[in-house]
C-alpha cells in the first residue's frame, strides 16, 4: 500500500469534509427558509430551475460528499471486514464514482429544464 | 477500610484464568506491593515484571481494574475503593506468563517507524546548536520523555483492531524525530509512518493520552505525523 496514496486520501478526506461542513450549513438553512411558507416541489423547482448558482452548489456538494464517502467506507471496509488491497481500491472507486453518477443524475433532475 | 483486598490476578498464557488471592490491606499501598505480596508470601509460582518501582523504568505496567496502568505509582486506595483489584498483563500482547506480557512487537514497531537517529556529524564535529525555543525543537520536547512502558499500546482500540498498526509509542517516537532538525531519514520515516499501518489510521480516539502516565500526548504526535505526510503528496510515486 502506498504511503503517498495514503497521504493523498487523507487529505482528499479533511478537504472534502471542510467542503461538506459549508454545503450542509447552506443546505440546512435553505430547508429552514424554504418551508417556511409550506413545501411543494414546484416551489423547488422554481427556484432551482435553470440556476447556475444551484446547479454549482449541488454538483461542488455531491462530488464532495462521494469523494468523503468513498474514502470513509475504505476505512470502515478496511477495518471491520479487513477488506484491504486492490479489490478493495477498486470497489471504493466503483463506489465513489456510482455516488457521483446518482447525486449529479438528482441536480440536472431539478436544475435541468422541465 | 477492610483490613484484606480481593485480588483476581490473570494466571498461565493465553488460556489461562483468574485467580483469587486474598491480600491484607496496608495504608499507601501500591498494585505493585498487592502483587509482591502475592509472590512473596502466598504463591512463589507467580511471574510479574518490575524494576525501579518509582516510575522511572516502565517495566511494572499490567491491566489494573480494566485500565492499563503503572503498578508502581497506582495506589491501591485510588483505583480499588470497595476493596477488589482484578490485576492482569498488558492488553494487546502476547501472555508469557501470568502479569509478563511478551513487549518484543511493541519495540519491533518503533523500529520499523525508524525510531532510530540518523545525523550528519561525527564525534569529532562540534555539537549541533538547536534554539530550545523553536517551534520544532518544542514539539520534539513535548514528545520526548516517553519510557516505553507500553501502556498507550495496550489501551489503543485501533492496535486492538489492525495488529500491524504501529500504534502511538513507536508514532510518538518518529514525531520527536520528524521535529528534530539533525536528522537526516525524513522521506523515509514519513514513508514508514504512513498508510495502513500508521498515522493515517489513528481515529483521535485519545485513550492513550487520556492513559499515558508521562502526561504525554501521542495523539498530538500523531496528528504532527498527519500534518508531515502531506509532504509524501507532492513527492513523486516510485520515493513514496
Amino acid at each position: 500500500m502506498s504511503a503517498r496514496r495514503e497521504a493523498i486520501l487523507w487529505i482528499g478526506q479533511r478537504a472534502t469534509a471542510v467542503v461538506l461542513a459549508v454545503c450542509v450549513v447552506v443546505h440546512l438553512a435553505t430547508i429552514i427558509y424554504a418551508v417556511r411558507g409550506g413545501l411543494s416541489a414546484g416551489e423547488i423547482l422554481a427556484r432551482t430551475r435553470g440556476s447556475i448558482a444551484w446547479g454549482t452548489f449541488y454538483s461542488v456538494f455531491v462530488i464532495a460528499a462521494a469523494i468523503h464517502g468513498a474514502i470513509g467506507l475504505r476505512t470502515v471496509a478496511a477495518e471491520w471486514l479487513g477488506f484491504r488491497g486492490d479489490a478493495a481500491e477498486v470497489a471504493m472507486t466503483v463506489v465513489g464514482l456510482g455516488l457521483v453518477v446518482l447525486g449529479l443524475r438528482g441536480v440536472a433532475a431539478v436544475v435541468g429544464a422541465a | 477500610m477492610e483490613s484484606f483486598l480481593r485480588v483476581s490476578v490473570w494466571r498461565g498464557g493465553k488460556d489461562g484464568r483468574y485467580q483469587t488471592f486474598e491480600v491484607p490491606r496496608q495504608p499507601s499501598q501500591t498494585v505493585l506491593d498487592v502483587v509482591t505480596h502475592i509472590q512473596r508470601h502466598l504463591d512463589a509460582t507467580l511471574s510479574y515484571r518490575f524494576a525501579c518501582r518509582v516510575g522511572m523504568c516502565g517495566s511494572c505496567a499490567m491491566t489494573v481494574n480494566g485500565a492499563a496502568r503503572w503498578t508502581c505509582r497506582t495506589h491501591v486506595d485510588n483505583v480499588a475503593a470497595d476493596g477488589n483489584l482484578r490485576i492482569g498483563p498488558l492488553a494487546n500482547l502476547p501472555v508469557v506468563k501470568d502479569l509478563v506480557a511478551d513487549m518484543r512487537e511493541f519495540f519491533d514497531k518503533w523500529a520499523r517507524a525508524r525510531g532510530q537517529f540518523k545525523g550528519t556529524r561525527t564525534r569529532r564535529d562540534p555539537l549541533a546548536r538547536v534554539d530550545p525555543a523553536s517551534a520544532p525543537r518544542r514539539e520534539a520536547d513535548a514528545a520526548i520523555e516517553c519510557i516505553g512502558c507500553g501502556v498507550c499500546y495496550a489501551s489503543c482500540d485501533v492496535v486492538a483492531w489492525n495488529p500491524e498498526y504501529l500504534g502511538p509509542a513507536a508514532l510518538n517516537r518518529a514525531w520527536t524525530l520528524v521535529s528534530d532538525v539533525r536528522d537526516t531519514g525524513q522521506a523515509a520515516r514519513l514513508v514508514a509512518v504512513s498508510g495502513d499501518a500508521g498515522c493515517h489510521s489513528c481515529h483521535t480516539h485519545m485513550s492513550c493520552t487520556e492513559l499515558c502516565p508521562k502526561r504525554l500526548s501521542p495523539t498530538r504526535s500523531i496528528g504532527g505525523l498527519k500534518r508531515a505526510s502531506l509532504m509524501l503528496a507532492l513527492m513523486p510515486e516510485e520515493d513514496a
